[in-house]
């Protein structure tokens, strides 16, 4: 079976999307990204869905899953990428995805996610403290 | 109304509901929708063909090209021969669902289209058809 390829870089997953997924596809993935947290110990997932035409509901409750995932397993997700159109329609069918972080670039989200780690990791007050 | 050109795709596991995708997109391409609007159209195709397919077990799709009063548009019809919907109204209801979706389906795919319709008997089966104008 096909798989969308997940990658390590540092502490961080990496996921472009670039086919028209089917279902069975957009599970496997949900699957393998909690897996990979765990193995690796990454702290943040970055998934790249500039090159998708359409999100439906499917795949929106994939994203969003697979941010809750790696919550419980704390690892921060940002969705970067997503076309207009694309956020119109999801908005109009009903889907703002909430609780899935999202930035318009790959550069900002990984920006945001390393923030985010940053954060975790030195605790936020201490560094506002030291600025 | 007249029918211009007509297909049709079966809709019989997931990645059927991938080709009624491309087959949307396509159509809608040469018909030339703004993006927003093949956007929109090609979510909703998705929509009521895995609705079709979870839970309808299986059918079909027809796209067709129409044209009325010098309008065209996309007419998708999508038909299974499925348990069927008891309470349309409920089932129309964002947040309604039976099965594992976010029960978005139906109701989110009437705000996306134009014109939408249902027919369901329990029993026999569901007809959902949806048209976007240019």
């Amino acid at each position: 079976m096909d798989r969308i390829p997940v990658l390590r870089m540092g502490s961080l997953l990496l996921i472009t999307i670039q086919v028209d997924m089917h279902d069975k596809l957009a599970l496997q993935l949900q699957d393998d990204v909690t897996h990979r947290i765990t193995e690796y110990g990454s702290t943040g997932v970055l998934i790249d869905i500039s090159s998708l035409e359409i999100v439906d509901s499917f795949i929106g409750r994939m994203l969003a899953n697979v941010a809750a995932m790696s919550r419980v397993l704390g690892a921060e997700t940002v969705v970067v990428g997503m076309q207009p159109a694309v956020a119109i329609t999801l908005v109009e069918l009903g889907m703002s995805l909430p609780g899935v972080r999202t930035a318009l670039s790959v550069e900002a989200g990984m920006e945001l996610l390393l923030t985010a780690a940053a954060e975790t990791a030195y605790g936020f007050d201490d560094e506002r403290s030291q600025a | 109304m007249n029918v211009l050109k007509r297909d049709e795709q079966p809709l019989k596991s997931s990645s059927d509901v991938v080709a009624a995708r491309q087959k949307v997109r396509q159509w809608s391409t040469e018909l030339r929708f703004s993006l927003v609007d093949q956007t929109k159209l090609i979510t909703a195709a998705s929509e009521l063909a895995r609705n079709a397919l979870d839970h309808g077990k299986g059918g079909a799709m027809t796209i067709e090209l129409i044209s009325n009063h010098g309008k065209s548009g996309l007419r998708l019809i999508f038909e299974d021969q499925g348990p069927g919907i008891p309470d349309i109204e409920q089932a129309l209801k964002d947040g309604f669902t039976t099965g594992s979706g976010m029960g978005l389906g139906l109701g989110g795919s009437k705000r996306l289209v134009n014109e939408f319709s249902i027919e369901s008997e329990v029993g026999k089966g569901t007809k959902v058809t949806i048209i976007r104008w240019k």
